[in-house]
């Protein structure tokens, strides 16, 4: 310590201060580095803690201080009499069942909790890195059926339940995947066509890709469900969900089109030059040696692509199919319930965060991942 | 390595060999696709034909002129359930636009605050800035659009209106803020006001371009003042304009004067803003890391301030990374206006829903919807990539 003495002031930063030592010191010195560095900061520092504070007081005080958690039967008049002061959690306990799956017959409900937890495994299953290739097919193709299994029943001794009586999770759950699963190749074949040499099925695939890519969603769903029966023939009559899911095909189709696109001209013109050379037909080209690249390349944005998805599929309230959002929203038409909105809101919104929280992590890391190889 | 082949004596006879096989297969594929997608299109179309005769609806957009009927609560535009569609299919683009213009205004403007709060070096901001983004990301928009409406339904009745300022209402009315009543003398003071704007943005880039040569740098503070105050000053003053504002007053149970903007409109501004701002932040925040950190360095060491360097030197950079994705998003409020149905809010997609719902028009309307925002995105897209071309010639 005796040479610190003769250090000159303008050398000192050099040197680990003393009060760094202690625990305390510590932390005083990470809070004056990091949220009163000048005065500016300070200033912004104080102001957010200000803001904060009176947030969370109030949201803490809303929401749990002079919330009520149960109330007996359908008496909400304590919850009505808090309103706006406290919120009334008890309308999810009463209501859950319904939010999560619909209309969906009360003693049969173990089943689309079990087809959600398939689709949770799946989408598990999807993201590991080891399962990528054939082994994604079958295992998509083989929860897809158990899926269907699970929901209509008729087989196994499961009572048969009709479409019209799905609802909640299991359909925004079913709308996203199946979407997907057939978007995909949809994609695919469009984004190779976009690229393609022949000029007809170029400008058919153009043409398709924005002209979906040019209108709002809502339109697409709007024609799903009030033109498309004006182009069937007679006597057919497809149910409005199918048509929905229809729509959200070809629109899942145009998005990842562009995204596989992006893949596509990321692979160097050396590697069709190769494939040419051993011979390949353009399927074989593409599909073993171009699209294993081009996907891998984008595979962060078609993450992202799902997570934008997965958000859209809620749409469908606009024409009346009973998604999560909608059930979310039927469950609060109920008179003594009505003006809990707010907190089922809220219940939903947290299931859609886990959903897509979830996937947005999963992007990041693999960003990382392809950043650091 | 030899890249000679041995069957072909020269390239040429090589690659004509090789040409027209692939010409020939090319040309099946394409006649079988584009047969294929001619016969689907066609049996589609003899259906809707057999159909709409069953039902006795008559194509074509001579429904346009009829009686509309349909009362339009929010409308820019003087209209009446009297008009004819056409008028009421205008109200609805005006309320399109309306929506659209301002929510990628607000949510630019917004959304590079928080992208500039996510770098900030003030821990407590910084993360308040990446809690905001990932909430706002992860929640279906039109989930977010039902709770602000929800909350707006929620606020106190007029004759309680809450008041942040005096003159600023906010009630379950949605929110009514003072105006000025704009008339004829107002328009000619807007008039000169947009005037002088041009003429300094003109004189401002010849004095950079005389700075290029120079190297000395000129004021420009008092030619904005002459030009965007003094000018419009000058106009009022001569022409005697009147700049009365008219300050909201509650009178019974609703209130006088000022500019209403409807719970509806106010939802889905809010809604579209927030959410919009959120995947902008991201975009500013990742243009701005794409500068070069050198630059900050460079900059640092001639001694220049932060705000500086980050207007001046970081940012003009960053727009060239910013621009393309950002069109997208400005794509995507338009697009996502359309939720507006959700609420009530009756906006093109709205109107031509119930335009639908009244006519049974459904190809027509739904055309008209698909008609109205191909061309707004073919508007947007052509306008960014101009400014993309404009900022991109900064390059030397």
């Amino acid at each position: 310590m005796t040479t610190m003495t003769d250090t000159p002031k303008d050398l000192l930063p050099l040197a680990r201060p003393q009060y760094r030592r202690t625990w305390a010191g510590r932390v005083i010195g990470w809070l004056r580095a990091n949220l009163f560095a000048s005065i500016t900061s300070t200033v912004i520092s104080l102001l957010l803690i200000f803001v904060l504070a009176k947030a969370l007081i109030s949201l803490v005080l809303w929401g749990f201080w002079n919330a009520i958690w149960t109330v007996p039967g359908d008496q909400t008049g304590a919850c009505r009499a808090i309103r706006g002061v406290g919120a009334c959690w008890a309308v999810i306990p009463e209501k859950f069942r319904f939010i999560l799956f619909g209309t969906y017959p009360f003693d049969e409900q173990w089943r689309p909790a079990l087809a959600t937890l398939t689709f949770i495994a799946l989408f598990y299953l999807s993201s590991r890195r080891g399962m990528w290739g054939q082994k994604l097919v079958v295992v998509w193709a083989g929860a897809l059926i158990l899926i269907g299994v699970l929901m209509w029943g008729g087989i196994f001794g499961l009572s048969f339940v009709s479409q019209d009586r799905w609802g909640g999770l299991p359909v925004t759950l079913i709308l996203a995947t199946f979407g997907l699963a057939f978007g995909f190749p949809l994609g695919i074949v469009v984004a190779l066509g976009r690229r393609s040499k022949l000029p007809a099925i170029r400008s058919l695939c153009v043409l398709y890709v924005e002209l979906i890519r040019g209108v709002p969603l809502i339109s697409l769903l709007f024609m799903a469900s009030v033109m498309f029966p004006l182009f069937m023939p007679d006597g057919v009559n497809i149910d409005k969900l199918l048509r929905a899911q229809v729509a959200f095909v070809l629109y899942a189709g145009a998005y990842l089109a562009e995204v596989i696109r992006g893949g596509l001209q990321a692979v160097p013109r050396g590697q069709h030059d190769a494939a040419d050379a051993l011979g390949l037909s353009y399927w074989k080209k593409n599909g073993l040696i171009i699209l294993p690249q081009a996907i891998s390349h984008v595979i962060p944005p078609l993450v992202n692509t799902f997570i934008a998805f997965f958000k859209d599929t809620s749409l469908v309230l606009i024409i009346g199919i009973f998604d999560l959002l909608t059930t979310a929203k039927t469950s609060i038409i109920d008179p003594p319930w009505q003006s809990f909105s707010v907190e089922v809101y809220l219940f939903v919104s947290l299931i859609y965060f886990a959903f897509c929280f979830a996937m947005s992590r999963y992007s990041k890391h693999l960003e990382a991942q392809a950043r650091s190889r | 390595m030899t890249t000679s082949t041995p069957e072909f004596p020269d390239r040429r006879t090589r690659r004509r060999v090789l040409w027209s096989r692939q010409r020939l297969s090319g040309l099946l594929w394409q006649i079988a696709v584009v047969g294929i997608t001619i016969a689907i299109v066609g049996w589609l179309w003899s259906n809707a034909l057999h159909n709409l005769s069953v039902r006795r609806i008559s194509t074509g957009f001579a429904f346009l002129g009829r009686e509309a009927g349909m009362p339009i609560a929010d409308s820019w535009i003087a209209y009446s359930p009297k008009d004819t569609y056409v008028r009421a299919f205008i109200v609805g683009i005006v309320n399109t636009l309306r929506v659209a213009v301002i929510g990628i205004v607000l949510a630019t403007v917004l959304g590079t605050l928080i992208g500039i709060a996510r770098l900030s070096s003030n821990w407590l901001l910084s993360r308040l800035a990446a809690v905001y983004v990932e909430v706002l990301r992860d929640i279906p928009l039109l989930l977010q659009l039902l709770f602000w409406y929800v909350l707006m339904q929620g606020l106190p009745a007029a004759r309680s209106a809450w008041k942040p300022v005096e003159g600023v209402y906010l009630s379950n009315r949605g929110l009514v803020i003072p105006s000025v009543p704009i008339e004829q003398g107002n328009l000619w003071v807007i008039g000169a006001l947009v005037l002088g704007l041009i003429a300094l943005y003109e004189l401002r880039r010849r004095l950079i371009a005389r700075q290029m040569v120079d190297g000395r740098s000129r004021r420009i503070w008092p030619y904005a003042l002459v030009l965007v105050v003094g000018l419009p000053a000058l106009v009022s003053w001569g022409l005697g304009v009147s700049w009365t504002i008219a300050i909201p007053e509650l009178h019974g149970f609703n209130f006088v004067g000022g500019l209403t903007l409807a719970p509806e409109y106010f939802a889905l501004i809010t809604a579209l803003v927030t959410y919009t701002s959120a995947f902008i932040a991201e975009i500013v925040r990742s243009g701005i890391q794409a500068v070069d950190k050198g630059q900050w360095d460079a900059a640092k060491a001639l001694g220049l301030r932060r705000g500086f360097v980050l207007r001046h030197i970081v940012l003009p950079q960053a727009l060239r990374v910013i621009i393309p994705p950002m069109t997208s998003q400005y794509l995507n409020l338009t697009k996502n206006s359309s939720l507006a149905v959700a609420v009530g809010y009756q906006d093109i997609v709205s109107i031509a829903n119930t335009t639908l719902n009244q006519t049974g028009q459904a190809i027509e309307a739904i055309a008209l919807i698909m008609l109205v925002f191909l061309t707004i995105s073919l508007g947007i897209s052509l306008f960014m990539n101009w400014y993309n071309a404009r900022v991109a010639l900064v390059e030397r």
